[in-house]
């Protein structure tokens, strides 16, 4: 077992930051399983991480209080602005939750005494274990996996399928849209907190447009279709400019190639089981 | 001292409206967000820093060397990307990534040739005289600014109102499909949007290299986010829409440094933002209604 004490030495951070990303694109592919267009994830992410870490840093709290607190916070913002912004639909709820995510950045800039503003909270302690982060993903998994084969779970298809329909069909299609929010504005404040208490430093910028627009590139990137889909693009977005460190100067303008080569020639995402049957299943199918 | 704020701020909200516009047109005609527009506003920063440094021209080269350069880079996304995208009937998010991924390249490619290092443009190439209005300076920059700003503007939106063109166009945002069948060219139409759409990019990107002085490579992140923000305020996809919350930012922004400081800029104006959100979220000019695609 050296060889992997060897790994988790180096890699450790890369792998938990994967499964803390696989958080991040699960709670978008939340909102987009019910038809909602939402970008608000890196604030929400942002909205937990801060609220967690002050919890564990100025009120003394334990970690398991810090991590509901980092749920909570986030839930109740988006209990909020959802009633205004899921009145909107497709692209402009998009651009509505991307202004949201800017507000909120501008915000914890200026609340500098509690925040820290521009420098950003330094020193949380370093409570996030490596089972903390694997158990958060499968109780997600799990929950997720749940909700799709329940009564809610087809309410949101149908209402992102056509919305005139599944209202006529007695679904409360404003009710389950803020469900839809609210869970994954929580989903995604648990990712910032055990973040938060994994890297033991947040600043404003982390929480911004790029990471929002990141959050959504993984999970469309990796396939909406199911689940699987968000957390390989999420493995994938993490990994590419590792992978791609050789290049230097360079690697982000092969990242972004990429990213577009793939969003042409994979129009589905990477994970679609029809076209992974039809490249490797071919001998036994045809 | 007001009356010096509010020419700086109408210069500066002159920038922005001429951003957004650009913005606002792709997502008007094309139903597309590119988030690529902020890259192309760099690029044309660059193309007219090296027409005026490398080559030695004057600047009003630059500006229309920026102009046509920003506007080929658009046009080659639009045929090499999203005409493809379109041709399969892509939902619009996928376009939207698409052009992430094109902003990256450019602007990780731009760092990578010429440094991450701020660059700036020689001093004797800027206009320096200033003019006096009364108890007011106006620099010659700034009039400059001005004055092309509402002169694109204008132009556009009589060519939008008044012309065969503009009909033509108005027709495509309401129903591509509607449109072809009518016997309106939509693919060109979409092709000569894009390329007027990132070069009125190009060219606000060397007015606001020129306004503070600085070319770098990540210099669209910033102003991309605030295009958003107009063009929330004015209304997605609304060219009036775009004047009037690209004006208004500047307004808000450069008051607010005057009266309130400089740290409370930007939270004046993503606060103002989302008041607009929760009390009116389709913005001042903007419908209810999603457009079908």
């Amino acid at each position: 077992m050296e060889w992997f004490d060897n790994f988790w030495a180096v890699y450790s951070n890369l792998v938990l930051t994967i499964g803390i990303n696989a958080l991040l694109a699960l709670s978008i592919w939340l909102t987009l399983s019910c038809g909602l267009l939402a970008m608000a994830n890196a604030a929400f992410m942002g909205i937990g991480a801060y609220t967690a870490s002050l919890l564990t840093m100025n009120a003394g709290a334990s970690f398991p209080v810090a991590l509901l607190g980092g749920i909570a916070a986030p839930v109740a913002a988006a209990l909020i602005i959802g009633a205004p912004t899921l009145r909107l639909s497709g692209v402009y709820l998009a651009m509505a939750t991307l202004g949201f995510g800017e507000v909120v950045r501008v915000m914890i800039l200026n609340a500098d005494t509690w925040t820290g503003g521009a420098l950003g909270l330094n020193g949380i302690p370093q409570l996030t274990q490596w089972w903390h982060v694997v158990a958060a993903l499968v109780l997600v998994l799990l929950l997720l996996w749940r909700l799709r084969r329940s009564r809610i779970g087809r309410a949101f298809e149908a209402i992102k399928e056509d919305q005139i329909a599944a209202s006529l069909m007695g679904i409360g299609v404003m009710a389950h849209k803020m469900l839809a929010f609210a869970l994954g504005a929580g989903i995604a404040g648990l990712a910032g907190a055990l973040n938060a208490h994994l890297t033991f430093f947040i600043g404003p910028s982390e929480f911004g447009f790029d990471r929002g627009v990141d959050i959504l590139t993984m999970a469309i990137l990796g396939g909406t279709g199911g689940l699987s889909g968000p957390v390989l693009g999420a493995a994938i977005i993490t990994l590419l400019p590792e992978l791609l460190r050789s290049f230097k100067d360079f690697r982000l303008m092969l990242n972004g190639a990429i990213l577009v080569l793939i969003v042409l020639f994979l129009p589905k995402g990477i994970w679609d089981p029809m076209r992974l049957r039809q490249w490797f299943g071919r001998a036994g199918v045809r | 001292m007001l009356e010096q704020q509010l020419v700086n701020a109408l210069s500066l909200g002159c920038v922005y409206a001429l951003f957004a516009l650009g913005f606002t047109l792709v997502f008007g005609v094309l139903g597309v967000i590119n988030l690529s527009h902020g890259a192309i506003f760099m690029l044309g920063a660059y193309a007219a820093l090296e027409v005026v440094t490398r080559l030695a021209l004057p600047l009003w080269i630059g500006l229309i060397v920026a102009l046509l350069v920003a506007g080929t880079v658009g046009l080659l996304i639009d045929v090499l990307v999203l005409r493809p995208l379109r041709a399969r009937n892509a939902p619009h998010l996928i376009p939207m990534i698409a052009t992430i991924g094109i902003g990256i390249f450019f602007n990780s490619a731009v760092q990578g040739i010429f440094g991450a290092e701020n660059l700036r443009f020689p001093s004797e190439a800027m206009p320096d005289a200033q003019l006096h209005f009364g108890g007011v300076q106006v620099s010659v920059l700034e009039l400059v600014i001005i004055v092309l700003s509402f002169a694109l503007m204008g132009t556009l939106m009589l060519v939008m109102k008044k012309t065969q063109l503009g009909r033509a166009l108005r027709a495509i945002a309401e129903s591509p499909k509607a449109a072809a069948l009518l016997g309106i060219n939509v693919e060109g139409l979409f092709f000569l949007t894009s390329f007027t759409a990132a070069a009125l990019g190009g060219i606000s990107g060397v007015l606001i290299a020129l306004y503070s002085n600085a070319v770098f490579p990540l210099m669209g992140q910033p102003i991309l986010h605030k295009g958003i923000a107009v063009i929330i305020l004015g209304g997605m996809g609304d060219i009036r829409g775009a004047l009037v919350g690209g004006l208004f930012l500047g307004f808000a922004e450069v008051l607010a440094v005057a009266y309130i400081g400089s740290t409370m800029r930007d939270a004046i104006a993503f606060g103002l933002l989302f008041l607009v959100l929760l009390v009116r979220p389709q913005g001042i000019f903007g419908k209810l209604l999603e457009r079908k695609a």
